[in-house]
């Protein structure tokens, strides 16, 4: 892949978080420490990631686009994950 | 030959040549994550470790090492590929197994001895046990609870891929034996062909009564049979 200088950047924000029904002991771990704390109106805790992906683009959609498609084959594993992508113009 | 494949981050690879040339007798050599001709080796072991780190999610980067699509084309010939431990993940990652290594239930690393029963004998790297037959190995993983959903899990029952599950000293499968939260006590997988067989226990770190049991040779002896290598 390439660099486009002329093509506007996008920052792509790609959050990936166990699908429902998958085993999150991470989650139930923080769940727990967070009751420890005293926070006692809280059911769930689900943990993920959130990636930051910088895109050159022509628009908004073409950068969606790739965005998703890497979340699919890579970033988040469609097995036991979902995402959802966010995009807006890159300003880092 | 074997070729026990070196990804940066493996640590299993040691014992898997070890066990292979060493305590069974058989050829084997470590093949780089960057070869790409592999035509001298009859069967592959993925051993365990912690390949790129587990950056990401265990295996999910090792599926693109080099040597990675040359082995991808070999099972997809029905070559025999063994995955151990991380190299099971790398195998489900790399989408030649189905399912995923989920972080254990307890959230520790489990490092201990378990059993585990014999449910599929007709696999490359299974022939040579008997159906139900337990094994003691060792386990060394943070990422062993075995995950797919259950359409998926229905259909490997049915297809015969469910190669070996958790089990009491007696062979009984329990929640109490199933200490990593393995969905429906699974602990070894093949693919539909059965050349591709992923476990998370070690074979290779239980191959002489001196390290505390050798239950793990008949994995390794079964392949060298289908390759007709004597041993």
């Amino acid at each position: 892949m390439t660099m486009n200088p002329g093509q506007p950047r996008w920052r792509a924000s790609v959050t990936v978080l166990p699908k429902t029904g998958v085993n999150d002991p991470e989650g139930e771990a923080i769940l727990g420490g967070l009751r420890q704390l005293g926070y006692s109106s809280l059911s769930r805790v689900r943990a993920g990631r959130l990636f930051h992906v910088f895109i050159e683009a022509p628009d908004e959609a073409a950068a969606l686009d790739q965005a998703n498609r890497m979340a699919d084959q890579l970033l988040a594993n469609p097995v036991i994950e979902q995402f959802s992508v966010a995009i807006e113009p890159a300003t880092e | 030959m074997i070729g026990v494949v070196t990804f940066p981050g493996s640590n299993g690879d040691h014992d898997a040549l070890y066990a292979i040339t060493h305590d069974i007798g058989a050829p084997a050599e470590y093949v780089d994550y960057r070869e790409t001709d592999v035509a001298k080796y009859s069967a592959f072991v993925l051993p365990g470790g912690f390949s790129y780190g587990d950056a990401l999610r265990c295996g999910a980067i090792a599926r693109f090492a080099p040597v990675m699509g040359p082995i991808a084309e070999f099972a997809g010939r029905g070559g025999p590929v063994l995955g151990i431990c991380n190299g099971f993940q790398v195998l489900t990652e790399a989408h030649l197994l189905p399912g995923v290594l989920l972080r254990n239930a307890t959230l520790q690393f489990h490092c201990f001895r378990t059993h585990i029963r014999i449910e599929q004998t007709d696999t490359l790297w299974t022939s040579g046990l008997s159906d139900g037959e337990v094994l003691h190995l060792p386990v060394a993983h943070g990422e062993g609870a075995y995950f797919a959903d259950d359409a998926t899990l229905d259909r490997m029952e049915a297809n015969g891929q469910i190669v070996a599950r958790y089990c009491e000293a007696d062979g009984t499968v329990s929640e109490q034996a199933n200490r990593n939260g393995s969905a429906r006590s699974i602990a070894a997988v093949a693919n539909e062909a059965r050349n591709v067989v992923g476990l998370m226990p070690h074979p290779e770190r239980a191959t002489d009564a001196l390290v505390g049991g050798a239950d793990g040779r008949k994995i390794m002896t079964s392949v060298l049979n289908f390759l007709n290598v004597p041993v």
